[in-house]
């Protein structure tokens, strides 16, 4: 083990720390074949953290080859039953570890800590989960006459690649890890530029909880050139694949034009969230602030279009504007903070660009509109009213706090506009009525749909897309089938 | 050799061959050219002995020959001391005909045909596949008799005929169907324990199935019993009520008829505690389903306990309806006439106990009222205006009359009805009656009545509603009344039922599982969950080291 694969960090709340900074593969930090580097921000300071090696097609080789090995070596004979220890112990490790990863999660992505610390306590719920499926991957006998015997196996695929995302660091990788590694598939993870450093702790953990060498390989990279060389690679079975659509679209072309590698993708959303006149209004509103602000609007659920029942909206406004007025802005490590910095300047200048141009089409801003602070890329919680149905803002992902309000009158209009959007990841209805409720989340053409809440994800239950918001479904038993394929035997018997 | 090989009617395409088969084993004989053995061919009449059918007219004209024996083996044959049991008109009080009764020396050959039919390559062998078209089959010739099945059914139970034609017979038609697309998806599973095993389960048939079924329903509750056991395989001595003897055994025809081989289902008349008790009994017997009384349930269960059958048994109820005061209460109202006074109350679901909340219920008991003035118009089954016809038997009529009677007795107002309603001087006719300012310890709020005869009382709190819903012995239906999401979901799920119904009643669907919690039964019927309590799943270890 190289020293120079590891920096020695501090965050504010666990102290100090040793930061690896390698590609980790075949369960061990090393540099990459060029010794390329690329430098970590703070988002909070916009300071400097560390820098962290960078992987590039030689290194995607490399990985792919360890997890090649693995997948048709030590981890084919490894039983389902021992896939799912290995899992398990994971779980634990990371929970014993819980403090130090959210404070990394909160020092990189700039997330409030307490939020992290939920994001690391969703982590292990769901390494936990898929350690629980592990041994319960079955086919099935399907008897068709007397004189044969049937079956189907649910067989891994292979090497998968998986590329996530900034939002949610260490979740979008449990997410992804959890299903392939229980259904006996190898992996080489790469990791968002933004924030690569708690998978890298993570790692560290795959390694103690006893995973055989290549089994799980995280890389840190670009997306256009170790994202690319994954989406494109010969020997990659699957790609799965969590960011913006139009990188979606990219990653499916290239699979398709390399060797048809199957695909999944969670993608954009522009989420209707539906407010009817019989709602029970504070508990609305807390919703609708959390669907939107959570996480800094940097939630591809984001229920980043509202629409309020005509009946009580000038009400809904004036309280919503309020309670979203009273979320605490600032220093993620403060206990008490809601939403910290945006991951970037780019998210940054991306997000002020659509504020400026809803202002320019004569949208509202109810509040909010502007930088939050001097330095560190915070934005206020923003929220526009008299939004048209045609303007940017209420038809493109914004990815940061700011939501578009609108007015409806009828159920069946209400429905329209929910589902006018090339997007179909998730939505939510507010509502006392019982078949309100059903009827309405059973017409809405998204893939989550919530009564009476928002943002409520659980590693039960599954989580994707419709439209142009994915392929594919993560989460609960539907995310096994993301990643096996099906045998099936047929034997004559006579 | 095959002792069942039947000779086919010319022209005709045998069924079997428009199935899968795979080679050499063409020999079986589900040959069923399907309307060889329809009673008017001449091939076929000198099969049937002369007097084990009759012919009978209805009311309404229908006239068809009636088969009178018992059903084993694909024949109607007499029970061995030729005993019979005579059916009666409910609503003339008059014999309809007399049918062969069986003893325990004809149960014993039914079991002994159903056995025999359980290991006979004629359907043993057949695939999942060709179970299924058989049972399309006969659910098509229900359908081609549905006029005369739902006439049979009128006459025998005094249930409306528009509801046994509308109601009962497509029932039984989808129950049939349903479950014949069920036979080739009954799947095991492959279990992946390592690389040194290769394990997996096969869902196998019990064997010879008896199924004992009550005179409320008779075709449907056939249907219940029959499409999940031949889905999977098994074969089938089938005991009816002896107070409706009739539309199954003349089903039983069409089952011939459909080609089912002889032995695969074969159906007795009988007395409970004669017939009944020595099917339960029978050590050549692997499963008991029951439907009726929890009485009789609990001693099937003891009977069965001797030989460890395997059992499902559906009883009793006492099922509460509950009206919130946020609930549309015409809504609450039109759903609460069909809970309890359909079928002339003779529903093991029925909703016998309304409970109502204080605020709103002198408007729901009027709206009640209104309803069941308005639709439980009484008379002649055969009437097409008629809702309400008259109980089952005389023993049925005096019982729900006796219930009654306690109800006066013990303080509870008569709102409505209260009394025997006989038409034109005659038929077992009660007149629809509610029961209020109930006490929830009186007989008629805490037992079965089996009748058109409902006990409201009130309510303050949900909590309250609660307490006093699950206040039973029982557990099979429940429904609730409310406009509020969370409510709904919450209560449904405090609700101690195997079935709960949110702004509706007795809503049943074959589609849906179907069974009782406490005293009200064990095991499901109906959709997928009716399939395992009619297979064994076998484990097979196989050792790959070896």
């Amino acid at each position: 083990m190289s020293s120079n694969v590891f920096v020695e960090l501090k965050t504010p709340i666990t102290g100090t720390y040793k930061q690896p900074t390698g590609l980790f593969i075949n369960n061990e930090f090393v540099e990459g074949v060029d010794k390329k580097t690329f430098e970590v921000i703070n988002p909070a300071t916009e300071e400097v953290i560390c820098s962290i090696h960078e992987a590039t097609e030689k290194d995607v080789d490399i990985a792919v080859a360890a997890a090649r090995k693995a997948f048709e070596g030590v981890w084919r004979d490894v039983t389902p039953q021992q896939r799912g220890i290995y899992l398990l112990k994971l779980a634990d490790l990371l929970e014993k570890n819980l403090d130090l990863l959210a404070a990394v999660e909160s020092l990189d992505n700039g997330k409030s800590i307490t939020m992290a610390r939920g994001d690391v306590g969703a982590v292990v719920g769901t390494i936990r989960y898929y350690g629980g499926w592990a041994d319960k991957i079955e086919g099935k006998t399907i008897d068709i006459s007397p004189d044969s015997f049937h079956y189907t196996r649910q067989e891994p695929l292979g090497v998968c690649g998986q590329i996530i995302p900034w939002n949610f660091p260490l979740l979008m990788l449990a997410w992804k890890v959890g299903p392939a590694l229980a259904t006996g598939n190898t992996i080489v993870m790469k990791t968002a530029e933004q924030t690569p450093l708690s998978a890298l702790v993570f790692a560290q953990f795959v390694k103690e909880a006893g995973f055989p060498p290549g089994v799980l390989n995280i890389i840190s990279g670009f997306g256009r050139i170790a994202g690319a060389a994954i989406a494109s690679h010969m020997d990659i079975d699957k790609v799965a694949f969590t960011g913006s659509t139009l990188v979606g679209r990219q990653i499916m072309k290239a699979a398709a034009e390399s060797n048809l590698k199957k695909v999944t993708l969670e993608l954009g959303g522009k989420s209707p969230n539906i407010i009817f006149n019989d709602a029970d209004i504070d508990q609305a509103i807390d919703w609708v602030n959390f669907g939107i602000y959570f996480n800094h609007g940097q939630t591809c659920c984001a229920g980043s279009r509202v629409y309020v029942q005509e009946g009580i909206y000038d009400k809904f406004v004036a309280a919503f504007k309020q309670r979203a007025q009273q979320n605490k802005v600032g220093d993620p490590f403060h206990d008490e903070t809601f939403q910290g910095p945006q991951v970037s300047q780019l998210q940054y200048d991306r997000i002020m660009g659509y504020i400026k141009a809803g202002k320019e089409e004569g949208a509202t801003v109810e509040t909010g509109g502007e930088r939050h602070g001097d330095k560190g890329y915070f934005i206020q919680p923003t929220i526009f009213t008299n939004v048209r149905h045609d303007m940017k803002i209420m038809k493109e992902e914004i990815f940061g706090p700011v939501c578009a309000v609108a007015k409806f009158s009828t159920e069946e209009e209400v429905i329209k506009l929910g589902n006018d959007s090339n997007y179909g990841l998730a939505a939510a209805v507010h509502t006392k009525d019982l078949n309100t409720a059903i009827r309405v989340s059973n017409h809405l053409r998204a893939g989550t749909v919530w009564v009476n809440t928002y943002n409520a994800l659980h590693h039960q239950l599954p989580f994707g897309g419709y439209k142009e918001s994915g392929i594919g479904r993560e989460l609960g038993e539907a995310a096994l089938a993301n990643y096996t394929q099906c045998k099936s035997v047929a034997i004559k018997l006579n | 050799m095959n002792l069942f090989l039947r000779p086919r009617c010319p022209g005709s395409v045998p069924l079997w061959r428009h199935l899968y088969k795979s080679k050499g084993r063409q020999v079986y004989h589900v040959q069923h050219s399907l309307r060889t053995f329809s009673s008017s061919s001449p091939f076929f009449t000198n099969i049937i002995k002369p007097n084990m059918e009759v012919e009978l007219t209805a009311p309404n004209g229908k006239k068809w020959m009636q088969p009178l024996g018992l059903f084993i083996n694909n024949e109607f044959v007499k029970s061995a001391n030729e005993q019979k049991l005579i059916s009666i008109n409910p609503t003339t009080e008059e014999e309809i005909c007399s049918v062969y009764a069986a003893t325990a020396e004809d149960v014993d050959a039914a079991v002994s045909a159903a056995r025999k039919a359980f290991r006979h390559e004629s359907w043993k062998s057949l695939s999942g596949t060709e179970r299924g078209a058989l049972m399309r089959k006969l659910a098509d010739l229900v359908a081609e008799n549905a006029e005369i099945l739902a006439t049979i059914e009128c006459l025998d139970n005094g249930k409306p005929y528009q509801t046994a034609l509308n109601e009962n017979v497509p029932e039984v038609i989808n129950v049939l169907r349903y479950y014949a697309g069920y036979a080739d998806k009954n799947f095991g599973q492959v279990i992946d324990v390592g690389p040194a095993k290769f394990a997996y389960t096969v869902k196998e048939p019990l064997g010879v199935c008896g199924q004992i079924i009550p005179w409320n329903y008779p075709l449907d509750m056939a249907a219940w019993k029959l499409g999940p056991a031949l889905c999977c395989g098994n074969t089938v001595v089938l005991k009816l009520a002896e107070q409706t003897p009739l539309s199954v055994l003349y089903l039983a025809k069409l089952i011939k008829e459909a080609g089912f081989p002889p032995g695969v289902i074969n159906i007795i008349n009988g007395h409970g505690r004669e017939a009944g008790a020595a099917l339960v009994q029978h050590p050549q017997v692997d499963k008991i389903a029951f439907t009726g009384s929890t009485t009789t349930g609990k001693e099937i269960m003891k009977m069965a306990s001797y030989t460890m059958k395997n059992i499902t048994l559906e009883t009793g109820g006492k099922s509460p309806l509950i009206v919130f005061e946020d609930a549309d209460l015409e809504l609450a109202a039109t759903w609460s006439h069909i809970g309890i006074m359909s079928n002339q109350g003779q529903i093991c679901t029925a909703t016998s106990r309304i409970l109502v909340h204080e605020k709103i219920y002198d408007e729901f008991v009027e709206k009640f009222k209104a309803k069941v003035q308005e639709v439980s118009v009484l008379g002649d089954p055969f009437e097409e205006s008629t809702f309400h016809g008259p109980q089952v038997t005389k023993a049925q009529y005096e019982r729900v009359l006796g219930y009654i009677n306690v109800g006066k007795e013990e303080g509870a107002t008569v709102m409505m009805g209260g009394e025997p309603a006989p038409q034109n001087g005659k038929g077992f006719f009660v007149a629809p009656t509610v029961f209020t300012n109930v006490k929830p310890t009186m007989k008629i709020f805490r037992e079965e009545i089996f009748g058109p005869c409902v006990a409201i009382t009130t309510f303050k709190t949900e909590e309250e509603a609660l307490t006093l819903a699950n206040d039973s012995m029982y557990g099979l239906g429940a429904a609730l009344f409310t406009k509020d999401l969370t409510r709904a979901h919450r209560v449904a799920r405090e609700i101690e039922a195997g079935m709960v119904w949110v702004n509706s009643s007795n809503d049943s669907d074959f589609r849906i599982p179907f069974g009782g919690v406490k005293q009200s039964g064990i095991g499901r019927e109906l959709g997928e969950a009716g399939l395992a309590p009619y297979c064994n799943v076998k484990s097979i270890h196989v050792n790959l080291a070896a």
